[in-house]
């Protein structure tokens, strides 16, 4: 087994305009499969990818959003959304999915996946990462 | 000769909402759809760019705003929802678009 690598995706771009969100999405679940520290970020635009009450009904595209609630599943659980991001849209953490993780060492607990962090603590994060992902 | 604006570009990535609203003279129109729809949101950082408009109206697709899970109650005040019917009939209500890509 090879050593595990903090691995870190920065989601950007807002859904369904361009293809960025839901790539992104899909190398994440692959990833999810090699075992390594993986965690989301989400700033700018990217935001919008979590933002709830998502209905694609009438648009003729695949409503992805619900996809992000089975992340924790596979054990992506640090899901972090950049503070000055959300307030420069006039959003808060109330209009984004409440997106749980389930903690096997504290008989299955949910947890929160989402941390709102400040543009600061996000660069300190990228800092500690092996790899970074942009999306 | 009256123009309807569209914008189908997020405001904070790319210039083309203040580019548009920058153009849009009296009696003209704009049209935000696609990612456009987030200018026509209020409490950004860019609201004030939209809502100060005079003489302008503002449209949005409905069925844009839905997918990305806009509420109609997050509009900036005087912004009309219309569907893609609503898109056609203002398309052949002015004399021409121009569409801020």
């Amino acid at each position: 087994m090879s050593e595990t690598k903090k691995f870190m995706y920065l989601n950007r771009r807002p859904p369904y305009g361009t293809i960025y969100a839901w790539e992104s999405l899909e190398v994440v679940l692959i990833g999810a499969a090699f075992e390594q520290d993986v965690s989301l970020a989400f700033l700018d635009d990217g935001v919008y990818q979590i933002m709830k009450g998502q209905d694609t009904g009438e648009v003729d595209m695949k409503n992805f959003s619900p996809t992000y609630s089975a992340l924790g599943d596979y054990e992506v659980t640090k899901l972090y959304v950049e503070k000055e991001s959300l307030e420069e849209r006039g959003l808060s953490i109330d209009d984004l999915m409440h997106l749980t993780w389930e903690d096997e060492d504290e008989d299955w607990a949910e947890k929160d996946s989402i941390q709102v962090v400040t543009r600061a603590e996000l660069a300190k994060l990228m800092d500690e990462q092996d790899v970074v992902f942009s999306f | 000769m009256s123009i309807l604006h569209t914008v189908n570009k997020s405001p904070f990535e790319k210039s083309s909402m203040a580019s548009a609203m920058a153009h849009a003279a009296d009696g003209s129109a704009v049209l935000f759809y696609e990612d456009g729809v987030y200018a026509a949101t209020k409490g950004t950082s860019l609201s004030d760019t939209v809502s100060s408009a005079d003489g302008v109206k503002l449209y949005v697709l409905g069925p844009d705003l839905k997918a990305r899970g806009v509420a109609e109650d997050r509009l900036i005040d005087g912004v009309q929802v219309v569907d893609y019917t609503g898109f056609v009939d203002l398309a052949t209500e002015y004399d021409k678009v121009v569409a801020w890509v």
